[in-house]
C-alpha cells in the first residue's frame, strides 16, 4: 500500500469507520476522475489519452464521453489481467504504450491512473522510465495520478492540465502571451473564449481546448483520431506568458496548472470564477483587460448591452422563480450566480465534488444568495431530489441525469454542463460570456413560458 | 472497381500481435474453414472495444428489478452503469438505480467492509428488495475486503440472499463476468417451490427484454401454449429464478452469457437447452418450432406454424419495401457476443445485404468456424476488433451500414457510414418478427437517409462513381 501512505492530501480525510454517514452513493452527481482526465489529454493536439488499469476503465469512460459528445475518442489500455496485478504493470504499460505510438503516432501520450494501479502502488514517473529505457521515443508521455477514490471528474481534468504544463512547459524571455485554463467547459464554450483572445489580439494558450478534437467536421478521408486540439508548442510557451487565467473559483488554494506555472517560470496567476452572467463575465473581461494591456474590444460592449436589455425584457417572467442547480462545483457557482442576478433564486445548489470549498466559494461569488439556500457537496442524486421535492423548485437546471427526478417531480429541466445524453447538440450548449449568458437566459425564460401555457387551459398564443 | 475500395493508406497495419484474429474467408473454391485466435486477454494499447469482468456480471443481472444492485468500490463503475440500457420491467424499478459504497481513499486504507454492511442493511431496510448483489470491483480484492463473509451476515440478518458477484474488472475477459453473474443466478435457482408449473414450461436465458422485447416473445409463447417460468433476466423477478428448475427446457438466447448457467442447470436437474435467437424471421420461427418440437405436441407446433405464417403475412409487404431500397448494400457487424452476429448475418441478408465484415467481442473457436460457414467469400472476420481496424475494413470493404453499440457509432458517423444500434441501450424492440421490421426500419432509415449525399467521401465517392459511368 505504498502509494497510499503519502499521507499529505489525506490530513482532512476520514474513513467510514470514524465518522459513519451515509454510506451509499445512489445515483451519483459525479464521475470518477480518469475520466475528467481523458477529456482534459483529448484536448491536446495529436494526444491519446492512455489508462493504466483494466480495460473497462477506458471502455466505460469512452462510451460515456460518445454519448456526449457524439465524436470518436480512442483511450488506450495497459488492460491489467491477475498476473499484472500481483507482479506489477511495467511491462503491459510498455507494451501498450509502444502499440499506441506504433498506432497512431501520436504527438503526446497521456497517461492516467486507475484506482487498481493506484491500489497496488503504481508508480507513474517508474514506469515512463522503464519505458524509455525500453522503447526511447521523443514522444512526450505526461503522466497523472488519477485514483477514483480521490476526488471526482473535475479533480482528474484539472490535475491533468496541471501536470502537461508541469511537465512540457519551458521558461524563457516573456511574450506577449496569456495563458487560459477555463476547466471543464463546453466546446461551444471553447470556440467563444478563443475568439475573445484573438479579439483582445493577445497571443494565447488554451488548455484544454477541444474544440474541435471533441467537436469536429465529417471526415472526408479516415482519420486515426478527431483533428485538433492545443498544440504542443502552445503548451511549451505556456512557461513564457506573462499571465495565467483560470476558472474556478473553488481552486483557490488548490494545486492547479496555474501555481505550476507560477512556481517554476514566475508567471502570475489570475483566479476568476466561471464567467456565466454579466456580474462573473466582468470580471473575466477586467482581468484579461488587465493582463493584456488592450481595452475590450467594441463587440463585447454590444453583446453586454444586448444581454442586459435581454434581462429588461424577460426579468417580469422569472422573478422569484425557485431553481435547483446541480453539477460540478464551479459550474454551479457560475449558474447561481446568473441566476440571481436575473432574480430567480437558487433554492438547492448541489455537487457532487468535494473541494472542501463550495459554500465559501459560492457565497463569495453570490452574496445575495438567501441564507436558507441548500448548499451541499458531497451529494448524490437521491438527496438532490429530496430536497427539490421539499422545496418545490420551478424549474431544474443542470446534467441530463437529473431528467428523471424533473419527470418524477413535474419539474421541467433546463439541459447545461455534462453530460447531456438525451438531446442532440448538449457537447455545444454555450455557457460563457456575455453571448452563453444570452442563450442560458432566453432559455431559463423560455421554459417558463412554455410551462405557463401547458398548464393554461386558456390557451394564449400572445405573452 | 478502384472507387469501390477507399483510401485507407491513412490507417495503420494491424498490430502483430492480432493478427491471427483477422480473417479473410477465401472463395467458395478455396475457403476451409480454420480455427482463429480468440478469446484471450485484448493487447494492451489496442483500444479494444471490450469491457472488463465487471461490466460482463452487471450487464447480465442488471434487468432483475427487484433485487439492490449494489456496486462496491469506488464511484466510476457504478456511475457509468446507471439506467445504461433499456431494460424494461413491468413491476419494480429498482434495477434503473445506480448504488454505490464510493470508497474513499481512507476506505481503501482500512478497508470497506463496515461501509459495504451498513450500505446493504441501509438499503434493504429502505427499498425492502427481494435480493441483493453486491458486485466486487477491481480494488475489493486488493485492499483485502471479505466480501463473502459480508454477504453471509447480511444475509442472516435480513433473511434474503445477498449474493457476492466476483467481478473484479481484471481477473479475466468480460466472459468471466458473464460467469460471476450465472454463478450467482445459479445460487437463487432451486430456492422456491415448483407446484402448479403447466406441462410446457421453459425458461428463456440470455434475453434481457431490451425495449420489451423478452414480453414479445413470451407472446409468442403464449398463444402458442407454452409457459415461461422465469426469463433470465429480463423481467425478472428473484421469486421466478427461484423456481427456473421447474422448468422443462431452457431456451438459450445470448448463449455466450448464458451457456455456463445452462450446463450448470442441465447437470444439476437435467433439464436440457437449446440455443437459439430471437434476431430475425428465420431464427425467430426456428425458436418457436424448435421448442414446440421438443415438447412433442402436435397441437404445440400446429398452432407455431400458425403463428409464424400470420406474422410472417403481417410484416412482408413494408418488409419488401425495404428491402427494395436496400438490397445491394454492403453492411459491417461488429457486437458483443457471435451468436448475434450469426443472427445479422442472416437478418441482412434477408434485406438483401451482404455482411462484408463480421466481427464479436467475446467470440470462441466454434463461433468463428460458424461464421466462416455462413459468409460470403470475402467477408473479413474479426475477434476483439478495434477502432482503427474498423474504419480500416470499413473502407476497404466501402460498407453503406455499420452494426454496433455506441462505441462504434463515431467510427461509421464520421466516415458517411449509416449505424444501427444493435446493443443494449436500444430504444427498439429489434427481437421476433416484429423486431425484424423495426430492424429494417431503423437499417433503411439510417442508409437511405439523404444526409449521405453532403458528407464529403460519399459526395466524392458519388461524383467518382459517376465519372466511371460517363
Amino acid at each position: 500500500m505504498t502509494a497510499l501512505g503519502k499521507g499529505a492530501a489525506l490530513k482532512n480525510e476520514r474513513c467510514y469507520e470514524e465518522v459513519g454517514g451515509d454510506p451509499v452513493t445512489q445515483n451519483a452527481c459525479k464521475l470518477c476522475t480518469p475520466l475528467g482526465a481523458c477529456l482534459a489529454f483529448r484536448g491536446v493536439a495529436g494526444c491519446i489519452p492512455f489508462l493504466h488499469g483494466s480495460q473497462g476503465c477506458s471502455t466505460y469512460i469512452r462510451r460515456y464521453l460518445i454519448s456526449h459528445f457524439r465524436e470518436p475518442i480512442d483511450v488506450a489500455s495497459s488492460n491489467f489481467h491477475e498476473q499484472t496485478a500481483v507482479f506489477g504493470g511495467s511491462a503491459v504499460f510498455t507494451a501498450g504504450v509502444g502499440n499506441v505510438l506504433r498506432q497512431y503516432q501520436p504527438a503526446v501520450v497521456g497517461a492516467a491512473t486507475t484506482c487498481l494501479a493506484e491500489t497496488i502502488g503504481e508508480d507513474m514517473e517508474r514506469l515512463v522510465s522503464d519505458l524509455q529505457k525500453a522503447n526511447p521515443t521523443t514522444v512526450p508521455v505526461v503522466h497523472v495520478s488519477t485514483a477514483s477514490y480521490r476526488g471526482t471528474h473535475i479533480d482528474g481534468f484539472h490535475d491533468a492540465v496541471r501536470a502537461l504544463v508541469a511537465q512540457l512547459a519551458q521558461g524563457g524571455a516573456p511574450l506577449d502571451r496569456v495563458n487560459l485554463f477555463p476547466g471543464m467547459v463546453s466546446t461551444a464554450d471553447l470556440r467563444h473564449l478563443k475568439e475573445v483572445l484573438e479579439d483582445f489580439g493577445v497571443g494565447y494558450t488554451l488548455l484544454s481546448d477541444y474544440s474541435e478534437s471533441m467537436d469536429g467536421e465529417t471526415w472526408s478521408r479516415p482519420e486515426k483520431q478527431q483533428p485538433g486540439g492545443t498544440p504542443l508548442a502552445d503548451i511549451r510557451l505556456a512557461g513564457r506568458g506573462k499571465a495565467s487565467i483560470e476558472f474556478g473559483r473553488t481552486l483557490a488554494g488548490r494545486e492547479t496548472a496555474a501555481t505550476a506555472l507560477a512556481e517554476k517560470f514566475g508567471v502570475a496567476r489570475h483566479l476568476v470564477g466561471t464567467p456565466i452572467g454579466i456580474r462573473e463575465t466582468d470580471r473575466f473581461f477586467d482581468v484579461l483587460r488587465l493582463v493584456s494591456g488592450r481595452a475590450t474590444p467594441e463587440k463585447y460592449q454590444g453583446q453586454r448591452g444586448r444581454l442586459l436589455d435581454a434581462y429588461v425584457d424577460g426579468h417580469k417572467y422569472v422573478f422569484e422563480k425557485r431553481a435547483v442547480v446541480y453539477g460540478e462545483e464551479d459550474l454551479v457557482i457560475g449558474l447561481a450566480s446568473f441566476l440571481s442576478e436575473i432574480g430567480v433564486t437558487p433554492v438547492v445548489c448541489a455537487s457532487g465534488g468535494r473541494s472542501k470549498r463550495f459554500a465559501e466559494s459560492l457565497r463569495e461569488a453570490v452574496p445575495d444568495l438567501p441564507a436558507e439556500t441548500v448548499v451541499r457537496e458531497d451529494f448524490d442524486f437521491a438527496d438532490i431530489e429530496a430536497e427539490a421535492a421539499r422545496l418545490k423548485p420551478d424549474f431544474l437546471i443542470g446534467s441530463s441525469k437529473g431528467y428523471a427526478m424533473g419527470k418524477r417531480l413535474g419539474v421541467p429541466l433546463i439541459r447545461v454542463g455534462f453530460p447531456v445524453h438525451d438531446r442532440i447538440g448538449g457537447q455545444r450548449i454555450h455557457h460563457l460570456g456575455y453571448l452563453g449568458a444570452q442563450e442560458l437566459f432566453d432559455r431559463v425564460v423560455n421554459t417558463i413560458l412554455e410551462r405557463k401555457q401547458a398548464m393554461s387551459p386558456v390557451g394564449y398564443s400572445y405573452l | 472497381m478502384a472507387a469501390e475500395t477507399m483510401d485507407t493508406m491513412e490507417l495503420p497495419d494491424l498490430i502483430p500481435e492480432r493478427e491471427r484474429q483477422v480473417l479473410r474467408k477465401g472463395d467458395a473454391q478455396t475457403a476451409a474453414v480454420v480455427d482463429m485466435e480468440c478469446n484471450k486477454a485484448s493487447v494492451a494499447g489496442s483500444v479494444s472495444q471490450r469491457a472488463c469482468v465487471f461490466c460482463g456480471s452487471r450487464v447480465v443481472l442488471y434487468p432483475i428489478s427487484d433485487a439492490i444492485h449494489l456496486v462496491h468500490g469506488p464511484i466510476g463503475c457504478a456511475a457509468y452503469t446507471w439506467d445504461i440500457r433499456g431494460a424494461l420491467s413491468s413491476g419494480p424499478q429498482l434495477h434503473r438505480n445506480s448504488f454505490s459504497t464510493d470508497l474513499r481513499e481512507m476506505d481503501v486504507i482500512y478497508g470497506g467492509e463496515k461501509k459495504l454492511e451498513a450500505a446493504l442493511m441501509e438499503l434493504i431496510a429502505k427499498h425492502r428488495p427481494n435480493a441483493a448483489f453486491v458486485y466486487s470491483t477491481c480494488i475489493v480484492g486488493i485492499i483485502g475486503d471479505d466480501v463473502d463473509a459480508v454477504c453471509r451476515r447480511v444475509s442472516r440478518a435480513t433473511g434474503i440472499p445477498v449474493l457476492p458477484v466476483n467481478s473484479e474488472g481484471f481477473k479475466g475477459t468480460k466472459r468471466d463476468g458473464y460467469r460471476a453473474a450465472c454463478d450467482a443466478l445459479f445460487n437463487l435457482v432451486g430456492t422456491e417451490p415448483t407446484e402448479g408449473l403447466g406441462p410446457y414450461s421453459i425458461n428463456i436465458l440470455g434475453d434481457f427484454n431490451l425495449a420489451g422485447e423478452t414480453w414479445i416473445i413470451k407472446e409468442y409463447l403464449r398463444k402458442i401454449g407454452i409457459d415461461v417460468v422465469a426469463c433470465m433476466t429480463g423481467d425478472a423477478r428473484i421469486q421466478d429464478i427461484g423456481r427456473a428448475h421447474g422448468a422443462k427446457l431452457n431456451l438459450v438466447q445470448c448463449s455466450g452469457s448464458m451457456i455456463y448457467l445452462a450446463q450448470n442447470m442441465q447437470k444439476r436437474y437435467g433439464i436440457p437447452f437449446k440455443r437459439v435467437s430471437f434476431f430475425g424471421i428465420e431464427d425467430m420461427a426456428a425458436a418457436l418450432y424448435e421448442t414446440a418440437q421438443f415438447f412433442g405436441a402436435p397441437e404445440l407446433m400446429d398452432r407455431a406454424r400458425e403463428l409464424v405464417r400470420g406474422e410472417i403475412d403481417g410484416i412482408m409487404p413494408e418488409l419488401k419495401r425495404y428491402r427494395e431500397k436496400l438490397a445491394g448494400k454492403k453492411a459491417a457487424v461488429y457486437v458483443g457476443g457471435a451468436f448475434k452476429a450469426f443472427s445479422l448475418v442472416r437478418a441482412l441478408r434477408l434485406l438483401g445485404m451482404q455482411t462484408a465484415v463480421v466481427g464479436s467481442q467475446t467470440g470462441d473457436k466454434d463461433d468463428y468456424r460458424h461464421l466462416q460457414e455462413i459468409s460470403d467469400p470475402g467477408t473479413i472476420i474479426v475477434d476483439d476488433s478495434n477502432p482503427l481496424e474498423l474504419a480500416r475494413f470499413c473502407m476497404e470493404k466501402n460498407v453503406d451500414l455499420f452494426i454496433g453499440g455506441v462505441k462504434e457509432r463515431p467510427i461509421a458517423y464520421k466516415m458517411g457510414i449509416g449505424f444501427c444500434d444493435h446493443n443494449h441501450e436500444r430504444k427498439e424492440p429489434l427481437a421476433g418478427f416484429v423486431g425484424m421490421l423495426n430492424f429494417a426500419k431503423e437499417v433503411y432509415g439510417s442508409v437511405c437517409s439523404p444526409v449521405w449525399k453532403l458528407t464529403p467521401r460519399c459526395a466524392e465517392r458519388y461524383v467518382q462513381r459517376k465519372e466511371a459511368v460517363s
